[in-house]
């Protein structure tokens, strides 16, 4: 198996607060990997930093043996490493299929086209394609305004999909998704991550449902990870049980975990 | 050598009418996030109000200069807070919540109403209130000779300046209006109202741009377009020195006042060209003025 | 190359324009020339406001064409109005990629204040140019186009129009294309959401900075045929105020359609005419208030009446 993504002493501060410190984690081609952790555990700034959009204040990372800390978010898209977000970042007053038809372009590095519609043909069926995978193609021809927050959610995968990525970072795909929505999500996502063959890290508040569909977990507290192995291994430690899983009541979803 | 004292003399004097011309604008954006364009008509209104008033008074055979000087605060004040809060009661209120960029566009439209209203008010022929200055006299600063009135309006810019300091950190609705300034929606939700400390904000705002129009009445002529000339030097001094932050403005109309010095006493044909070419320079550097600060997206 | 429908509307209403004119009065023909010419800076300012983008300062390029034609005829010697034309897009190519790479890194009223102030130091600059006039500015030469002289006069009027009209159907051609393809797309998506932009893989700067330099190509166009039009420059075309009534004409006109701005500016053009005359001191008064109603009431612009007609109708 080859490795492709490795972080070696991630931290990162903000003033005298700890986000995130000292993180190494390894992870494997075709790995699917949970990530779980109470708010404020370091898991979105950890997807941050990996995808660029936060600068790491000490420690390294390597997306397929390369080096990639400094690159920005464009840059490591084009290398194959992309995210969704826990709040989906759409053109709300754009079409779906707009939405989708500027990610195929900028996917054939054709963003700079002046004189060719940005519908082709080919783009249509492509976008048309993912739709229907992600089942949202009622949606096609509406604004993102008009779509429920599921269907946000599966749009704002599809198009991180659409960039042709070799590892996918999920930010909370089911957070804001009602309690009957999240697995017919889930089940989309994760066939359409295999039929890709993708590498996947995402980060999931519901234990039921990272227990069904990932292989390994890794579990944040305090800006640190406090356990990395398999999934039955990590829910079943005293720690992570503890700090993450815990027997207290489930917490209410807040947004955003800075 | 006389050279540089002349410049310094007037490069503070003209900071001092800067900073007065930009405390307001610089007051609304910093607490309600509007860049205001009509800012430039209240100090126009202001200009002719005092003007008016003075032409009055000394028509009447009036001669005194702290009834000048009185004359001169009041209706400038009555002006600035009446209008300002028209326009605050009659048309931003229903705005609250748009783009930054939006509501500059509905401020520049209320600036070209109110230029006109201005015209039908006063009509098209100038004004003229140069008694108050004539009367103060000249000073001379070694070789140099200096108008009193104009070291006065130095010393006004002073005390409005450090009012406003006092105002915005000493007082209890400065400290109410920094929470807003920090984060509206949790001092909304602290129980703040946020609608009437706007509503103060912009007629204090309103009433400092009047105040402007008003003390430098009796050094120009009062003419239609003198709130279009002044609101785009204002501009430049406030993004020169951070929107919304009183000591950038107060920092920002001392470089613009010194460079515009400079140049005119070395090279005069380029006076207007140095104000916003030390803007855009600050700028390159300092992408949100000297004092200014970027505000991160949240996702 | 298949034409598509709004192609072929915008030759038509093009061509049309171009045989009315010839039984239409010389005022109206002038009124007509000037409207186009001040919709051409209005494009501009469209495509800008289609990034998200407001500019307070188109008029510094809408000057820059005005002046290379003025000063290309008198210093240069060149009468022919394509090359004047072709000299002020050249100027103002040159200068816009010195200032887009300053510009693009600013939104909102940054960026609004920002192209304000570079309008404002170019008729700084010119006011106090004593040699061109200062304030006054001076008259443009009479020009010719491929050998014909024109002269001023009808003739010349007529010629202004007819040039107008095929420079602005190739621009508003070229413009209709634009919006719909993928740099077009690229702008919309950055008003929507940058962050997603950069996610993509789309540079922000480089699209923001292409659009621009044609936004301003586009207006300085726009400046060199008022010169030709109007046969004279001078220093307000870069004043702020002037760059403000582009602004409105845009808002006015609407984002929607490449043809919106030319039925704003010719709204304009017209209503100006008769306001100057008829109450010369409420004339912003007016401008201002309908600005404030549009806002308030039509936020998508007059294009949007067209749009919703069509839609009840079917």
């Amino acid at each position: 198996m080859t490795e492709i993504l490795k972080t070696e002493g991630l931290s990162r501060y903000f003033g005298a607060v700890t986000a995130a410190e000292d993180i190494n984690i390894t992870i494997t081609e075709g790995e699917i990997v949970g990530v779980i952790g109470s708010n404020g555990a370091g898991k979105t700034t950890f997807i941050n930093m990996v995808t660029g959009y936060l600068p790491p204040s000490s420690g390294t990372i390597a997306f397929g043996g390369a080096p990639i800390k400094g690159l920005g978010p464009r840059k490591l898209m084009r290398k194959g490493l992309t995210r969704s977000f826990q709040i989906p970042q759409l053109f709300l007053e754009l079409p779906v299929i707009d939405n989708l038809a500027i990610a195929l372009a900028s996917a054939e590095h054709n963003q700079f086209q002046m004189l060719r519609p940005v519908r082709t043909p080919r783009r249509l069926a492509a976008a048309d394609n993912i739709l229907e995978q992600m089942n949202i193609s009622q949606y096609r021809d509406e604004m993102v305004t008009a779509m429920p927050q599921g269907a946000r959610k599966l749009l704002d995968i599809a198009i991180a999909m659409l960039g042709n990525p070799k590892m996918l970072l999920l930010d909370e795909p089911t957070s804001g998704v009602s309690m009957e929505e999240k697995y017919t999500l889930m089940d989309t996502v994760m066939e359409a991550v295999k039929r890709r063959g993708l590498t996947v890290l995402f980060v999931e508040h519901d234990m039921e449902i990272v227990q069904r569909y990932v292989t390994r977990v890794l579990a944040f507290a305090s800006g640190v990870v406090i356990k990395d192995g398999p999934v039955d291994e990590v829910l079943a430690d005293k720690q992570v049980q503890e700090l993450v899983t815990g027997k207290r009541k489930k917490q209410p979803e807040t947004e955003g975990d800075a | 050598m006389l050279t540089v004292w002349a410049i310094l003399i007037d490069g503070f004097i003209y900071a001092s009418w800067l900073f007065l011309v930009a405390a307001g604008l610089t007051v609304i954006y910093g607490v309600m996030r509007i860049l205001n364009m009509a800012h430039g008509s209240l100090y126009a209104l202001g200009a002719y109000a005092a003007a008016s008033a003075l032409g009055w008074y000394y028509a009447g055979g009036g001669e005194q200069l702290w009834m000048a000087f009185a004359i001169i605060a009041v209706s400038a004040v009555l002006i600035g807070a009446v209008t300002g809060l028209a326009i605050e009661r009659g048309l931003l209120r229903l705005m609250y919540g748009r783009d930054e960029i939006l509501m500059l566009i509905i401020t520049f439209a209320v600036l070209l109403i109110l230029e006109d209203v201005m015209k039908l008010v006063w009509g098209t022929t100038p004004y003229f209130a140069y008694q108050p200055y004539a009367a103060m006299g000249r000073i001379n600063i070694d070789v140099l000779t200096v108008s009193q009135y104009d070291l006065m309006v130095v010393g006004v810019s002073i005390v409005i300046g450090v009012g406003l300091w006092f105002w915005l950190e000493r007082t209890r609705i400065g400290k109410i209006l920094r929470s807003i300034i920090h984060d509206r929606e949790v001092s909304e939700a602290m129980g703040v109202n946020v609608r009437r400390m706007f509503t103060i904000t912009f007629m204090i705002g309103a009433t400092l741009g009047a105040i402007a129009g008003g003390v430098t009445a009796p050094i120009i002529s009062v003419v239609p377009g003198i709130g279009i000339e002044v609101i785009v030097l204002a501009f430049a001094v406030v993004v020169t020195g951070g929107l919304g932050s009183i000591l950038g403005a107060a920092i920002g109309a001392i470089i613009v006042g010194l460079a515009r010095a400079t140049s005119i006493h070395t090279m005069p044909e380029l006076e207007l060209f140095i104000i916003y070419a030390v803007m855009a320079a600050v700028l390159v550097f300092r992408p949100h003025g000297l004092f200014g600060q970027a505000i991160a997206r949240k996702i | 190359m298949k034409l598509e429908r709004t192609e072929l509307s915008l030759i038509g209403v093009a061509v049309a324009v171009a045989i009315l004119a010839q039984f239409s009065p010389n005022w109206l023909v002038f009124t007509l020339t000037l409207a186009i010419s001040t919709a051409l800076v209005v494009m501009g300012v469209v495509m800008l406001m289609r990034a998200g983008l407001v500019s307070f300062g188109q008029g510094l390029f809408y000057c820059l064409g005005g002046y290379a034609v003025g000063l290309g005829g008198r210093f240069l010697g060149i009468t022919d109005a394509l090359m004047l034309v072709g000299l002020g897009v050249g100027v103002t190519v040159a200068i816009s990629m010195v200032l887009g790479l300053l510009v693009t890194r600013y939104r909102e009223i940054f960026f609004a204040m920002l192209s304000l102030a570079f309008s404002m130091i170019l008729y700084g600059v010119l006011v106090k140019s004593h040699d061109l006039g200062s304030t006054d500015g001076f008259g443009v030469v009479d020009w010719s186009i491929l050998g014909y002289q024109p002269g001023t006069g009808e003739s010349g009027t007529r010629a202004a129009l007819l040039l107008a009209l095929v420079i602005a159907l190739a621009i508003a051609l070229f413009l209709n294309r634009y919006f719909k393809s993928s740099l077009g797309l690229a702008c919309e998506a950055i008003r929507e959401n940058e962050v997603r932009v950069e996610y993509m893989g789309i540079s922000r700067q480089q699209v923001l900075y292409i659009n621009y330099v044609i936004a301003a190509a586009i207006g300085s166009v726009g400046g060199s045929m008022t010169a030709l039009t109007a046969g004279h420059v001078d220093p307000t075309m870069a004043y702020w105020t002037i760059s403000g009534e582009f602004v409105f004409i845009a808002i006015l006109g609407g984002t929607g359609h490449v043809a919106a701005p030319f039925i704003a500016a010719l709204i304009f053009t017209l209503v100006r005419t008769y306001a100057v005359e008829l109450a010369p001191n409420a004339w912003q008064m007016i401008l201002g208030i309908v600005l404030l109603l549009i806002i308030l009431f039509l936020p998508k612009g007059i294009w949007s009446l067209f749009t919703r007609k069509r839609r009840t109708a079917s």
